[in-house]
């Protein structure tokens, strides 16, 4: 690695741990955060003449504890750092940590700095945006690029979501189990919100904001380490790692959607797929399904399909059939009608989808499957029309000139046979 | 004499990687593996997938599997298989077999990313 490049990888890998540890001792995420960039400081300075230490989270931690605590001492800012050679006894207390860390606080210190993140009392945006800035460690600059937004409002929304961490009371406490495994849920769910956000981006962005999809998995991964024996983290790690398999295939060279069934197969990555894949074998055999396996499990049966028409679609109706019950929602009957579609034809997924008229009367997706059945079925009128509506929903350039393409093909279609439309 | 190489480090650091920095180090890997394939020395080599998808089956009776990486130090590295299987039951049977004709100890069922097979022959 050139100069240092690894002195950064370090930092970031070490980061969760640290900061962590280091909000267990000062019990103020400021705090623990100023701790932390005082001990990287120190790193920077120390690291490259003395070597990396072998345990770097230990070292930033008790380097990041005692400058804090001098930090606490100290009442005017600004001061000189104290001489290096005041933490030249690192040592022993490196390994009296060290052995610490082995212990379950490790877990729980990260589960907490994880769980603070997604605070029930922080809206959706602000909990992606605190655990990229503190977890993660990405810059607010990086940040707002992958949002999409100036620095001055990322940062405002960073110092908001962090002065309302500080009004709400999170216990210090180790969690019992069943806190603990209510801290999962949480957590898992605002991991799949920063993935998200990253793969719901348009086609125009999807570069820009691949980062946070990327930094999804790896806190995903990180979970699962802490947490190997959940079947619902192996299930959500494989849901991230199957999704971003597609990443290269999902967009063409302007930026519109190219949908799963036109994807170039051979651009999905294979190494992605083959982990996923693997998660998914070990979360069965614990035979304690939930969303996240089952959604897993369906992106696993399009992974598995070298060419599109070799897509269990059957097997993929009855997952969807499974995760309607465990989770009732129009979007997954929606969804589940696209199977359906395949498997009975046009018209019984329409039946199942009319319904979900009046819940999904603002929802793009809705209007784009609606029409593609229309269409299908040859009433093109009606199909037309549905489409004219999905383009006024769509959230973006991409989905709208998707839809478009469906359109032309419409009106080249009604001119060759014009008794085609219906009624 | 053939001689494994076995490779260690901090999965955490590897993993925060950029992908830039990832393909740059496998370059470099590349040319060693190039200069030892072309004397015909090189046997294979794999990259292993992240121990978040690895399984230990405890060679005791029943067997007994347990979800993550091999995690005990009284316990050393004495070989390995690499054996080609369907899905992680599959691999799990074989490995129930082997650990039946040799019972004691465990084994850890990795899944492989990338396989050169090499050309070394004894």
């Amino acid at each position: 690695m050139t100069d240092t490049a690894w002195i950064d990888a370090a930092l970031t890998s070490a980061r969760p741990q640290a900061v962590g540890a280091l909000l267990r001792y000062f019990r103020n995420l400021d705090a623990a955060e100023e701790a932390y960039q005082n001990a990287c400081l120190r790193a920077l300075k120390s690291w490259p003449q003395n070597g990396p230490p072998r345990d770097a989270a230990s070292w930033l931690i008790m380097v990041g504890r005692n400058a804090g605590i001098d930090d606490v001492r100290r009442t005017r800012k600004n001061e000189a750092l104290p001489e290096d050679e005041a933490i030249s006894d690192l040592g022993d207390a490196e390994e009296e940590i060290a052995e610490r860390l082995d212990g379950s606080h490790y877990r729980d210190d990260i589960l907490r700095l994880l769980f603070i993140c997604c605070h029930p009392d922080l809206p959706a945006t602000q909990q992606i945006a605190l655990a990229l800035r503190i977890v993660s460690g990405l810059t607010v600059k990086q940040i707002a690029r992958a949002f999409l937004v100036s620095e001055a409002a990322m940062e405002q929304r960073i110092t908001r979501a962090k002065a309302r961490v500080a009004e709400a009371k999170v216990p210090f406490e180790t969690p019992g189990a069943i806190e603990r495994s209510e801290r999962l849920v949480s957590v898992a769910a605002m991991i799949y919100l920063i993935f998200n956000e990253g793969y719901s981006a348009s086609g125009d962005t999807a570069e820009i904001r691949s980062p946070l999809c990327e930094e999804a998995i790896r806190l995903s991964r990180l979970l699962l380490r802490l947490f190997q024996s959940e079947p619902e983290i192996m299930g959500l790690t494989a849901l991230l790692l199957l999704q971003h398999a597609r990443a290269d295939a999902r967009f063409d060279k302007e930026g519109a959607v190219i949908l799963l069934e036109d994807q170039d197969r051979s651009l999905w990555k294979k190494e992605l797929i083959a982990e996923g894949l693997a998660l998914i074998d070990k979360a069965m055999r614990h035979r304690r399904s939930g969303p996240y396996q089952i959604q897993a499990a369906i992106s696993a049966l399009h992974a598995r399909a070298e060419k599109p028409e070799e897509t269990d679609w059957t097997q993929i109706d009855l997952l969807y059939g499974a995760l309607e019950i465990m989770q009732p929602s129009p979007v997954v009957t929606l969804n589940r009608s696209v199977a359906v579609s395949k498997v009975r034809g046009p018209q019984a997924a329409l039946d199942m989808i009319e319904p979900l008229a009046s819940k999904l009367s603002n929802y793009f997706h809705y209007f784009g499957v609606r029409g593609a059945y229309l269409m299908q079925l040859g009433r093109n009128e009606e199909a037309r029309v549905t489409f004219d509506r999905a383009i006024a929903l769509a959230n973006t350039s991409a989905e709208a000139a998707h839809i478009r393409m469906h359109l032309d093909r419409l009106m080249r279609d009604s001119k060759a046979k014009p008794a085609k439309v219906a009624k | 004499m053939l001689y494994a190489i076995l490779c260690y480090h901090d999965e955490d650091l590897v993993g925060s990687w950029s992908k830039e920095h990832d393909a740059e180090v496998m370059k470099k890997l590349a040319v060693v593996q190039e200069k030892l394939t072309k004397q015909g020395r090189l046997g294979p080599v794999a990259r292993l997938l992240p121990t978040t998808a690895a399984t230990t089956l405890r060679k005791e009776d029943p067997p007994l599997v347990l979800d993550g990486p091999f995690a005990e130090t009284k316990e050393q590295l004495l070989g390995f298989y690499i054996v080609d299987c369907k899905n992680l039951d599959e691999a799990l049977d074989v490995a129930k077999d082997l650990g039946a004709a040799n019972p004691g100890g465990a084994y850890e069922i990795r899944p492989v990313g990338v396989l050169n097979p090499g050309s070394v022959t004894t």
